[in-house]
């Protein structure tokens, strides 16, 4: 069944994609541990966090392009899911600090000690356990996504009024993990961590572990995505984003498709966030704000919007930029964010990939005897040519 | 003969005046000589003169400076000079010369003259010329409940022509008598009194009482503080409400703008709140300018600030309308990425130019200070700025409902091709509306960099507050935006004291994603086809 998803699916672009994905997922580690530092070959240490650390950025813009490439659902808080992953999987290494702590209690975590706290609160159980707390890095993001989608597309709010209420909702979440009495280490997160499953979360056996981990996992989750969006019920998804409407006259219980994708989505972003945390060492409650899922958008707007490639490119091309400005050009990083938003909306409505795309069509019309003047279209004209189709939105 | 008179009447109150500064003079020189008892007898004695112009001398006296001359035993407050002493007339605080370590002797004070001092000082100020120095000594003594104070207020009370300080002195004057060993009556009397004072001060007064053994005292006191407590409750209520209008004024004024720009053009601007820091930062230039040229006139900063805020944030809005927005119709989720990115470039330009720190906008002078009604304080930027938010959106309304301007952006809000076929030149008026939304969110950084931070970050702080308002009361429709405003303002601020700033900000949030679902068009939905655009 899965298989014959795939193969409708599965086009020239992605088969590359998750071939280099796991290519990556072999060779990285493989150059990182076993050849030594001087060989020109070696990848250093801290390339293979940052890049799976990219890695999981592109599963959160992978798990966004499910919802707005092809359902048409904006969400500005995406960032919320992926926060409360990485909540999930920052609780469970906390649990295994044990007595290495500061204060050395064997069940507290320092900042309970710090307020004076006497006991584990109840949502903190089972935090010790490895697969309880992948579990609930799963479920947190997928419940929060059902039930706020439940609510949400069954009363129809749709469009910039669904964009604006998913940016409250992390807002919200920002708010409320900004709180010491949460229980979730107020302002300074949950960081410190020691080790994973045993592992020193330092060594660099460890980190290409969990690049190699990262690397699976968006390949999988690309897998998933193209096994979903090639499917019967990717058509509708489409039929949706394109004319809801329409898609409902027809007979099509059109929340429940939303919900079902929402609810995945969400749970992929989780997923990505789990693997984030112990990359960074760290969880604190800025990664709910508004301004990182609209980032997220960004980088599925550069990559190209429905495409699923698409937004793993752009979540690695933005975020590379994103580490070479800051470093080089501290100062100029906001200008070219904020000229990337600008220019990609107006230039590019289909991304990296799109103009990858057109180029290809157009190279293939130019060897073939074709029909005159088709190919003197400029990109800016076809830009301007493509807000017509998308109008019926 | 007239003239005669009152020469005679000056020259005799000038007489008496001398009199009177000779005898002060002699009691204050009276505390150099003699043990501790002698001094407290001559302190209890200037205190019974209620001449307020012993209070520096006194005080100076229970912080160790008052000494005396060895040679004439003259008092003077001193002040350490080097090696010597600065001297000061004790009563006209003139500068008499210095005197060497040897010449002058401090003279000695314990814990008890301390206490004994504080009671004169207290008596002496309850003379004061100033009210507002009476009506503190007033609460000094009510908070300390000093029975030893309660015949020098009587006297003062019988002297006392300002009803507000007597008032205050009557209150005090009933604290200490209930601290007192006055029979059953006069503390029932004191109760009373302390009852209709009514504020927090008085409620923890009484509480004390009520503990006491008296079991009239007892009752009176229960039946006084369920008084103060119903007082308390009204007031309680009423400060909400004024934090709440307040609060929800800031919103309306950050909101308005998104409401034409979002409401009318369906644009959703993510660079409104830059639009805002645009113009609490050309206050700021403003400010510049007029306290290096013209100091003298800083009170009319705001004035010249505000056309120049309406400008400077309006033709960036028209230039964002022109350069962006424009080729963006019937995108609306895509406009929302291309305005965050010009937020984004607005924020490292205006950090570029002045610096990521905040900046100094100055309050003119109307605006700062604050007063009472009864026990609610209110402070004037506050009024101000919920009279301008009121002012702004009377005159938006009126340019909406009753200009020929206002009537072609309605037009084109419901229904563009329609406008456009009727003659209705339809991208001006999508600059000029855009242009107006930003130049209102101009406006209304004029009024908040008077009680925020004007810093780069000054508009990512308003921005989800003001789409919060604009959904909740409905896309498009004024009114829905000022009732939305004061509403979350309101709530918010009644859900504070009961759920904390946090939890309540949390808690209207919530509140407005469920509203939401509810009527998915806000409190006011359009109606009619514009729905479905």
């Amino acid at each position: 069944m899965t298989l014959r998803f795939l193969s409708g699916g599965l086009t020239g672009g992605r088969i590359v994609m998750l071939a280099l994905l796991v290519a990556a997922a072999i060779l990285v580690p493989v150059l990182n541990l076993a050849l030594p530092e001087s060989h020109p070959l070696h990848v250093p240490t801290y390339a293979v966090t940052l890049m799976g650390k990219y890695l999981t950025y592109a599963l959160l813009a992978l798990a966004l392009d499910l919802v707005w490439g092809y359902c048409g659902i904006l969400s500005l808080g995406h960032a919320a899911f992926f926060a409360l992953g990485g909540y999930a999987m920052g609780m469970y290494l906390m649990r295994q600090i044990g007595t290495r702590g500061v204060y050395g209690d064997p069940v507290l975590p320092d900042f309970m000690v710090f307020l004076n706290w006497q006991e584990l609160p109840w949502y903190w159980y089972g935090f010790d356990a490895f697969p309880f707390a992948m579990l609930i890095a799963l479920a947190a993001p997928g419940l929060l996504a059902f039930i706020f989608g439940w609510f949400a597309f069954r009363s129809r709010v749709t469009g910039v009024y669904l964009s604006i209420i998913t940016q409250a909702m992390t807002y919200a979440l920002l708010l409320a993990f900004f709180r010491n009495d949460m229980g979730f280490g107020g302002n300074n997160g949950l960081t410190d961590f020691k080790d994973i499953l045993g592992f020193d979360i330092q060594s660099d056996a460890t980190r290409a572990g969990l690049f190699a981990a990262s690397a699976l996992a968006l390949a999988g989750g690309l897998v998933i995505a193209v096994a979903i969006t090639a499917s019967k019920l990717g058509k509708v998804l489409i039929a949706v984003r394109d004319a809801e409407s329409r898609t409902r006259f027809l007979g099509y219980r059109v929340e429940h498709y939303k919900l079902f994708v929402w609810t995945v989505s969400a749970m992929m972003a989780g997923l990505a966030g789990a693997l984030y945390v112990p990359q960074v060492g760290i969880i604190n409650p800025g990664e709910f704000a508004p301004a990182n899922s609209i980032e997220a958008v960004i980088w599925v707007a550069v990559g190209g919007r429905g495409t699923l490639v698409g937004p793993i490119i752009g979540a690695v091309l933005v975020n590379f930029a994103k580490s070479w400005f800051t470093a080089a050009l501290p100062e100029f990083w906001l200008f070219a964010l904020g000229g990337l938003f600008v220019f990609v909306t107006l230039f590019l409505p289909k991304g990296i990939v799109g103009l990858a795309k057109s180029a290809v069509q157009r190279l293939r019309r130019m060897r073939e005897p074709q029909t005159p003047g088709r190919e003197t279209k400029t990109p800016r004209e076809m830009a301007a040519a493509r807000p017509s189709e998308q109008a019926a939105e | 003969m007239l003239a005669l008179t009152l020469l005679c009447a000056v020259f005799a109150g000038t007489v008496q005046a001398q009199s009177a500064d000779d005898d002060l003079r002699a009691r204050l020189n009276a505390l150099a000589s003699g043990g501790f008892d002698e001094t407290q007898r001559q302190i209890d004695a200037i205190a019974a003169t209620g001449d307020p112009r012993a209070a520096p001398a006194l005080e100076a006296l229970s912080e160790g400076d008052l000494y005396f001359r060895q040679s004439d035993t003259a008092v003077f407050i001193v002040r350490k000079e080097g090696s010597g002493y600065r001297l000061q007339d004790p009563l006209t605080l003139e500068d008499t010369g210095t005197a060497g370590r040897r010449e002058v002797k401090k003279i000695r004070v314990n814990n008890r003259l301390r206490r004994a001092i504080r009671t004169a000082l207290g008596t002496l100020t309850l003379r004061a010329p100033d009210p507002a120095a009476r009506i503190e000594a007033a609460d000094a003594i009510f908070k300390a409940q000093d029975v030893d104070s309660i015949e020098p207020l009587d006297a003062a009370l019988a002297a006392e022509t300002d009803t507000d300080v007597a008032r205050h002195m009557r209150e005090a004057r009933a604290a200490a008598v209930l601290a007192s060993d006055r029979p059953t009556q006069d503390k029932l009397e004191a109760i009373a009194t302390i009852a209709a004072r009514g504020d927090r001060d008085a409620r923890s007064l009484l509480t004390g009482i009520s503990n006491g053994p008296d079991t009239a005292l007892h009752e009176a006191a229960n039946a006084a503080i369920a008084k103060v407590e119903r007082v308390q409750g009204l007031w309680d209520t009423a400060r909400n409400i004024w934090f709440g209008l307040s609060l929800g004024s800031v919103l309306l004024l950050a909101a308005i703008g998104l409401a034409i720009t979002f409401g009318v053009m369906g644009v959703i601007n993510m660079a409104h709140g830059e639009m805002v820091m645009l113009g609490a930062y050309t206050t700021f230039v403003v400010q510049s300018l007029f306290r290096t040229a013209a100091p003298e006139y800083f009170d009319y900063s705001l004035i010249v600030a505000l056309p120049a805020a309406f400008l400077v944030a309006g033709l960036v809005g028209i230039a964002i309308e022109r350069g962006i927005i424009r080729f963006l119709h019937d995108r609306p989720l895509e406009t929302l990425l291309a305005t965050w990115g010009v937020s984004l470039i607005l924020q490292q330009s205006v950090r570029t130019i002045f610096g990521p720190t905040n900046q100094e906008v100055g309050n003119p002078s109307f605006m700062s200070g604050a007063f009472e009604i009864g026990q609610l304080t209110i402070t004037y930027n506050r009024l101000w700025i919920v009279v301008f938010a009121l002012v702004v959106f009377t005159v938006l309304l009126v340019a909406m409902k009753a200009t020929r301007f206002g009537l072609y952006v309605r037009a084109v809000t419901q229904n563009r091709r329609m406008s456009a076929s009727m003659g209705i030149r339809t991208p001006l008026v999508d600059a000029l509306t855009f242009g107006l939304g930003s130049g209102i969110a101009g406006i209304a950084g004029v009024a908040l960099s008077q009680i925020d931070n004007v810093s780069p970050n000054l508009g990512q702080s308003y921005i989800i507050d003001s789409f919060m308002v604009v959904v909740f009361g409905g896309v498009g429709n004024l009114w829905g935006t000022l009732l939305g405003a004061f509403t979350l303002g309101i709530a918010n601020k009644f859900l504070e004291p009961v759920a904390g700033a946090v939890l309540a900000k949390i808690l209207v949030l919530v509140f407005i994603i469920l509203f939401i679902q509810k009527r998915p068009r806000g409190l006011f939905a359009l109606k009619g086809r514009a729905v479905d655009a």
